[in-house]
């Protein structure tokens, strides 16, 4: 067996963890161990490429720059995934994913420069110039959501006049530069794709609101997929073309489950500008009269202690605040009186869909505590206080009532069918949508406003006097 | 246009089809990890990088290539190990509750 057929059969057990990968994810029995599968996948990759040898039997060269840049990237790398606080998930991913599609573009230009003057078919120089585009427009639009995410820049959309025409003219302009290349291959030309590239991930980004967010990564995580099977192609490795397609068809795919689940079409989200009319006044009357009702730790921990049934609904606030563990206690203390306690996670609460659960199961929630939308919506017609912590869009009826509302269709929890609300507001802002909410000013809604690592330990100890 | 050619796109589309078929299955709390997971995945790029940067000839590519395996080194271990921290939370408590009050009656 030849040097070359026996990396190939690796390369072929690497893409063999990575599918076991994301079957393993399929439940979280088994996650972690898939995940441990496809990182050893990827470190016998990684061993097989140092003995590749090109057509005229040559073999790797600069290794020690190779290790050398590789040990650059694990000593940045693994501290900041390690230490980077929970709550902070989303931008990592973000940065990660970005960093992953500057890779494909970079190795898609420097086979560009390799191809020149050998006069490669039309199809090879396309791939090179599809890597670039892609990855590049993968690199800077994860930039940007990370600066979006990280609270760097404003969170809210970009808008400016003419925004979706001057987008649709970078658009095409870079299409117009791949066919130009593809016929004159000039170099001079690929700098300036890569340029509008960059641009072009840019503004693609900043119409869309922090919200989100989250689904614009796993969108751009999919590009960078796309991104390394076409470095595949040009490289002729089957490899980074399954892995590549995989990340790529697979996020496509999640990309539409999480739009799905916001209740708004993938079109609609990166697209609409969602959430620019803002009114954050901050007021707690509005010019209607009605004003909200505030309350007393006292008071509400009494409410909490004598209900039979209390159904928390957690939102990204309660990240924020690190309340997480308090929350736990206090449901604790409400359990040892008797009460039943639920936590009802909306698809999207938090910052990305799942993210509530890790954070609720990093403070020791024990996993059949959390109910899934539809449940606690038949839960929270009996239930006798829907306690909101920290979520706003998630509850707001105007997504069901109010057809003007740019959230209107997104399924939410209907946190008002319970007998009272509670609602954990650091203040009257609205919430990351930029949307008011009429709950808020509902006769049966009492709110708390403070931190909410705050208010929740002065009504753990309010629930534990009465 | 020759027989590999053909040969990538069977892999190709053979793929499309496998990985929107293995994540229609995953359930929704486990999203956010998934996508981490496959962010770290398409670190696979790292061997590509390795590839140029091992074949480069001129010190632009040479350059290039150093950079493109510094990036795809904080995407694998970056991906692996957020996505690793993020299931360690999924472990199920039940067995490690009775792991450990198994441990104090002894």
């Amino acid at each position: 067996m030849s040097r070359g057929t026996l990396i190939d059969l690796l390369y072929l057990f690497s893409a063999t963890t990575f599918l076991l990968a994301f079957k393993g994810l399929g439940s979280p029995k088994h996650a972690r161990l898939g995940n441990a599968v496809a990182a050893f996948g990827m470190l016998v990759a990684i061993v097989a490429t140092f003995f590749h040898e090109s057509a005229s039997g040559q073999g790797l060269r600069h290794v020690g720059l190779i290790l050398l840049a590789m040990f650059i990237g694990v000593i940045v790398a693994v501290p900041t995934a390690r230490f980077v606080k929970m709550t902070a998930m989303p931008q990592l991913v973000a940065i990660f994913n970005g960093v992953g599609g500057g890779a494909a573009a970079l190795v898609s230009i420097t086979e560009f420069i390799h191809l020149q003057g050998s006069h490669p078919a039309t199809y090879v120089v396309l791939e090179v110039l599809l890597g670039v585009l892609i990855g590049t427009v993968s690199f800077s639009g994860s930039a940007i959501a990370f600066a979006k995410l990280q609270e760097l820049m404003t969170g809210r959309p970009v808008t400016y006049p003419g925004q979706q025409i001057i987008n649709g003219i970078f658009g095409l302009g870079a299409l117009a530069l791949i066919i130009i290349i593809l016929v004159s291959s000039s170099t001079a030309l690929l700098w300036i794709l890569l340029a509008v590239a960059l641009v072009l991930g840019v503004i693609f980004v900043l119409p869309i609101g922090g919200a989100d967010v989250p689904v614009l990564i796993s969108l751009l995580n999919s590009f960078t997929g796309l991104a390394v099977a076409a470095s595949g192609f040009t490289l002729g490795n089957n490899l980074l073309i399954v892995a590549g397609t995989l990340v790529g068809a697979s996020g496509i795919l999640l990309t539409r489950m999480m739009s799905k689940a916001m209740g708004r079409s993938l079109a609609n989200v990166l697209f609409s500008a969602f959430g620019s009319v803002v009114s954050a006044s901050g007021d707690s009357s509005r010019p209607d009269g009605q004003t909200v009702r505030s309350g007393t730790p006292e008071d509400i921990g009494v409410l909490l202690s004598y209900a039979n049934k209390v159904v928390i609904i957690p939102g990204y606030g309660l990240a924020v605040a690190q309340a997480q563990h308090v929350l736990r206690e206090l449901a604790e203390e409400l359990e040892s009186k008797g009460v039943e306690v639920f936590y009802a996670i909306h698809p999207v609460a938090g910052r990305m869909p799942g993210h509530m659960n890790v954070l609720l199961a990093e403070a020791n929630v024990p996993y059949e505590k959390l109910i899934e939308m539809d449940e606690a919506n038949q839960e929270l017609t009996t239930a006798d206080v829907a306690l909101v912590v920290g979520a706003n869009d998630t509850v707001n009826p105007a997504a069901k009532n109010d057809p003007s509302s740019p959230i209107y269709g997104m399924p939410i929890i209907n946190a008002g069918d319970a007998e009272n609300v509670v609602f954990l507001k650091r203040s009257m802002r609205p919430g990351f949508a930029g949307i008011e909410n009429d709950l808020l000013f509902d006769p049966k809604t009492v709110l708390l406003f403070g931190d909410a690592k705050d208010t929740l330990t002065k009504l753990l100890a309010a629930v534990k006097a009465s | 246009m020759g027989n590999a050619l053909l040969q990538y796109a069977t892999v190709l589309v053979l793929s499309i089809f496998v990985g929107i078929e293995v994540v229609s299955k995953v359930p929704s709390i486990l999203h956010t990890p998934l996508m981490s997971g496959s962010n770290a995945i398409h670190g696979v790029i790292i061997v590509g990088s390795m590839l140029v940067l091992g074949t480069a000839a001129t010190t632009t590519t040479e350059i290039l290539g150093f950079i493109a395996v510094i990036l795809a080194t904080l995407n694998v271990v970056g991906g692996f190990v957020v996505t690793d921290r993020m299931l360690q939370m999924f472990k199920s408590k039940a067995p490690v509750r009775k792991a450990k009050s198994d441990e104090e009656s002894k």
